[in-house]
């Protein structure tokens, strides 16, 4: 008599072939569910899945626009991997962007009358400085109260949004704005230079670039780097080489802190060129989707932040093509994450058939001392 | 009529058989120890009979009626109650409620009965026990009478209680014998399993010792000594071989002076006024049974956790309170006792655990990290102690238990320490690798460093150790001269009975006072 099931067996090792291959079973997923879901609401599939991911990258013009969306997920993606490299769950990505572009505003409203680009360096600096205040409340927290960094991280981000909120509507308010809750056109000086005039790309690509390839030399090649991977790992081994866990901790969300904090004050003295309430599309959010579908590899984390770029101006695309709700960018980066999520399990497990004798008697084989 | 015997029961695991042909026989009103050392078997016996696992072999008679136990709930319905070592309760609902929620629907939802029998019960077996008190504001001691009142509830006929006095102060342990003793007057059976000897020889009127999954042997622990059954645990028939010359230890490397500890962790063991020095040229071995103290010993010789800062001495300079990076500065090396999670990290690669411990070795240049070193260092460790792998960029989980010890012995050996101090070297490691580690570790010794051993292999100790010594519910026993102490003494040390000689230090040891 056999019985034929399903089962899941684990791996003896991680199969490396599906942890690069999951990624790309669930971009397959995903598309195929996408399909799905246009076909259900009364679209062609394919020529949707075209509209929204195609189309939008027709022309250069779609790919500056691509880069523009690149650079934020890529800086805030890699802070957020060097956290998750040492299984610290940051998911304040979010509300560290959003002060970074808050405190860059501020910033940037001091210079309205400044005549020379320099004074762009100070305004980084503010920005940066912003979010990695913002990162630091959460490494105080975990480090001296040992809160729970998920929580913490969520909760700042909404109280990130309310501080924005108050701004726009107070201090930071235009005076001849006629009462919009935006702050004044900043001066062309305060603005990233364009990397060509076309186009509204700008260089705060280059800093995504610069931070993917700066961190990733970071965690590969220096003791820090070392030591942080190690606390990830095992904090049992990390105790036992005596490296210092509160320590690592504090620099791991410095530095993502900072690396969002740039990403948002480049958006403001970026494409959007002023303060205004909704200076992020959720891109701290969607980089948390980037590290995970990039591997955490650098070259990973470009294509990913591509992808998860894409998936921008597709909701765009498909709302002003097709009049879908844009809200689909949402469920797009939803769906990614879940069928990675559920992908990633083959990597340490594999489907197997059982067949299964009933009546099997079960004797004991070799002699082997019980350890 | 025994309430519960067992015959050949077999229960083998892939690589490894726990329990062969195990036979046991517990009658009512009988309090019964199941001893033995940590992986002899015993956890996976006690889970046979409280049908969490299920044997390959061999019958499981119940009152004398053949049975299959189909799981843990078909179990407690015959009368098998079981009180774990951690225990299960949820610390913000009171003892009433924790007590509820392991009852049936019916039962259950009557709390104000229910409390009123929880202190009947209670109070019957000596428990105080306020069954409106949340958990959380109990003392260890008391949470373990909510699992014992749990079982008791119901009716039962056979208690088993894993390890139960390895959480409670001396006082309630009295306790909580003269609770057992009532219920075995009642004629409850009672499975006791313990690795103390002497709560064993107080309490139980039977023993049954496992040694790798078979029994070792049947007594009444009333009419022979604990340091027969410690013989029974370690084995009989091994000869304690004394294949290396035993060195004389020179000047001091490490001090260890009046060390007392006590953890936060309420399963830990703490240390008493603990003293001992390891000279250069010399293994020191510690034995005794697991959970005596020497996790926590080693965590604070280690740097892992830290103490008073004059109670730790390493050549010259007190250490106590030094985190482990600097102690490795001194000269200090550590075999912990898990390789995997803990002295390996195990998705790592062999080339960046070998990095772990041995960064002040020069590996690390402003900074970053210098891999060609690092590859060498690890590459000689792979060659010069055998270990087989699958190269450098093999992950340490995927080698085997021995050639993983090995690389780990040989990357602490490696830094040429002063002190090596190594947890339970070759737990669990084939022969072969076994042979590699002790030479190796000889070889450090006669290269003049100062060896400290805990183990709980005693042939191994008696083996490799110039001067040996036990520790017992954190006490260190006289540390004395491997052949002067005979196997019935160190056994009754391993017991905690020290004899006239733990009052003073002793052979030259300086007294500190």
């Amino acid at each position: 008599m056999f019985n034929v099931s399903l089962k899941l067996e684990k791996r003896p090792s991680d199969s490396q072939t599906m942890s690069f291959l999951s990624p790309l079973l669930a971009i397959l997923l995903t598309l195929i569910c996408g399909g799905i879901l246009f076909a259900l609401l009364g679209h062609d599939p394919l020529e949707a899945l075209y509209t929204f991911f195609i189309s939008p990258l027709s022309d250069a013009y779609g790919w500056a626009e691509l880069g523009i969306k690149v650079a934020p997920l890529l800086l805030c993606a890699t802070g957020l991997m060097m956290c998750f490299k040492a299984k610290i769950w940051n998911i304040g990505a979010e509300g560290q962007f959003i002060m970074g572009g808050l405190g860059g505003s501020w910033a940037a409203l001091q210079f309205m009358d400044a005549s020379s680009s320099w004074v762009l360096v100070p305004i980084m600096l503010t920005g940066m400085a912003s979010g990695l205040a913002w990162a630091a409340i959460t490494a105080y927290l975990k480090t001296h109260f040992k809160a729970n960094e998920i929580l913490t991280t969520i909760m700042l981000n909404y109280i990130a949004v309310n501080a924005l909120l108050w701004a726009v509507h107070g201090p930071l308010k235009d005076p001849q704005g006629f009462n919009f809750p935006e702050s004044a056109l900043f001066v062309d000086t305060t603005l990233l230079p364009l990397i060509n005039e076309d186009y509204r790309l700008n260089i705060s690509i280059f800093f995504g670039l610069f931070a993917v390839v700066a961190v990733w030399t970071l965690m590969s090649r220096t003791w820090v780097g070392y030591q942080i991977q190690v606390l990830g790992e095992d904090a049992k081994a990390a105790r036992y080489a005596g490296f210092k866990e509160n320590q690592l901790t504090w620099f791991a969300l410095l530095t993502c802190g900072a690396l969002a904090g740039l990403a948002g004050v480049s958006e403001v003295t970026g494409p959007i060129g002023q303060l205004i309430p909704s200076i992020s599309p959720g891109y701290g959010y969607a980089a948390i989707i980037v590290v995970f579908l990039g591997r955490m590899n650098p070259i990973g984390l470009v294509f990913a932040s591509m992808l998860l770029a894409l998936t921008y101006m597709g909701g765009e695309m498909v709302q002003m093509e097709m009049a879908l709700p844009k809200s689909l960018t949402g469920l797009f980066q939803g769906m990614l994450l879940f069928f990675l999520l559920a992908c990633d399990l083959l990597i340490s497990y594999r489907v197997v058939l059982v067949k299964k004798m009933l009546d099997k008697k079960v004797s004991p084989s070799a002699t082997v001392d019980a350890a | 009529m025994a309430r519960l015997a067992l015959t050949g029961i077999t229960k083998a695991y892939p690589g490894c058989i726990a329990n062969q042909d195990v036979s046991l026989e517990v009658k009512a009103g009988e309090i019964h120890a199941l001893l033995g050392e940590n992986g002899a078997g015993k956890s996976t016996l006690m889970k046979i009979i409280y049908g969490v696992v299920k044997p390959d072999a061999g019958t499981f008679l119940w009152e004398g009626q053949a049975i299959t136990v189909n799981g843990p709930s078909h179990a407690r319905s015959m009368g098998i109650g079981m009180v774990f070592q951690h225990f299960s309760l949820f610390e913000t609902l009171t003892v009433a409620e924790n007590i509820a929620l392991g009852l049936p629907k019916e039962e259950g939802r009557d709390l104000a009965a229910l409390s009123k029998r929880i202190k009947e019960v209670s109070q019957h077996y000596n428990m105080g026990l306020d069954p409106e008190r949340y958990v959380h504001t109990l003392s260890v001691g008391e949470q373990q009478r909510v699992e014992i009142v749990r079982c008791l509830l119901q009716d039962i006929k056979l208690l088993i209680l894993d390890e139960p006095t390895s959480v409670l102060t001396p006082q309630e342990v009295k306790g909580l014998f003269k609770t057992l003793n009532t219920l075995s007057e009642e004629g409850c059976a009672i499975l006791f399993i313990s690795h103390k000897l002497d709560e064993v020889t107080e309490l139980c009127h039977g023993a049954t010792i496992l040694r790798n999954g078979q029994v070792s042997g049947d007594c009444n622990p009333q009419q022979v000594t604990s340091a027969d059954i410690a013989r029974m645990m370690v084995g009989n028939d091994t000869p304690l071989s004394e294949d290396y010359v035993k060195a004389e230890g020179k000047e001091a490397v490490l001090s260890i002076r009046e060390l007392d500890y006590r953890s936060d962790d309420p399963f830990a063991s703490p240390l008493h006024k603990l003293s001992l020095q390891v000279k250069a040229g010399e293994i020191l071995g510690i034995a005794g049974v697991a959970g005596n103290g020497q996790d926590e010993l080693m965590a604070l010789l280690s740097g892992e956790e830290r103490c008073e800062k004059k109670a730790i001495n390493l050549l010259g300079e007190d250490i106590g309170d030094l985190p482990p990076g600097l102690r490795r500065k001194l000269g200090f090396a550590f075999v912990p006792e898990e390789r995997l999670g803990r002295g390996a990290v195990p998705d790592m690669s062999l080339q960046q655990n070998a990095l772990l411990s041995s960064s002040h070795l020069g590996l690390i240049n402003k900074g970053l990290i210098n891999f060609a070193k690092v590859s060498e260092y690890a590459q000689n460790v792979i060659t010069k102690y055998k270990v087989k792998s699958a190269g450098l960029s093999a992950q340490a989980k995927s080698l085997s238990g021995g050639n993983l010890q090995k690389f780990i012995i040989g990357r602490e050996i490696e830094q040429n320490p002063k002190l090596l101090v190594c947890s339970h070297p070759t737990w669990g490691v084939d022969i072969g690798a076994s042979i590699l580690i002790r030479h190796a570790l000889i070889d450090l010794r006669d290269r003049g460093a100062a060896i400290l051993v805990v183990s709980e292999d005693i042939d191994e100790l008696y083996q490799i150790s110039d001067r040996i010594c036990a520790i017992c519910h954190g006490d260190l026993s006289p540390i004395k001269k491997t052949q002067e102490v005979n196997i019935e003494t160190l056994g009754q040390w391993m017991a905690g009975q020290f004899g006239d000689e733990s009052a003073g230090p002793t052979e030259g040891e300086p007294a500190y006072v």
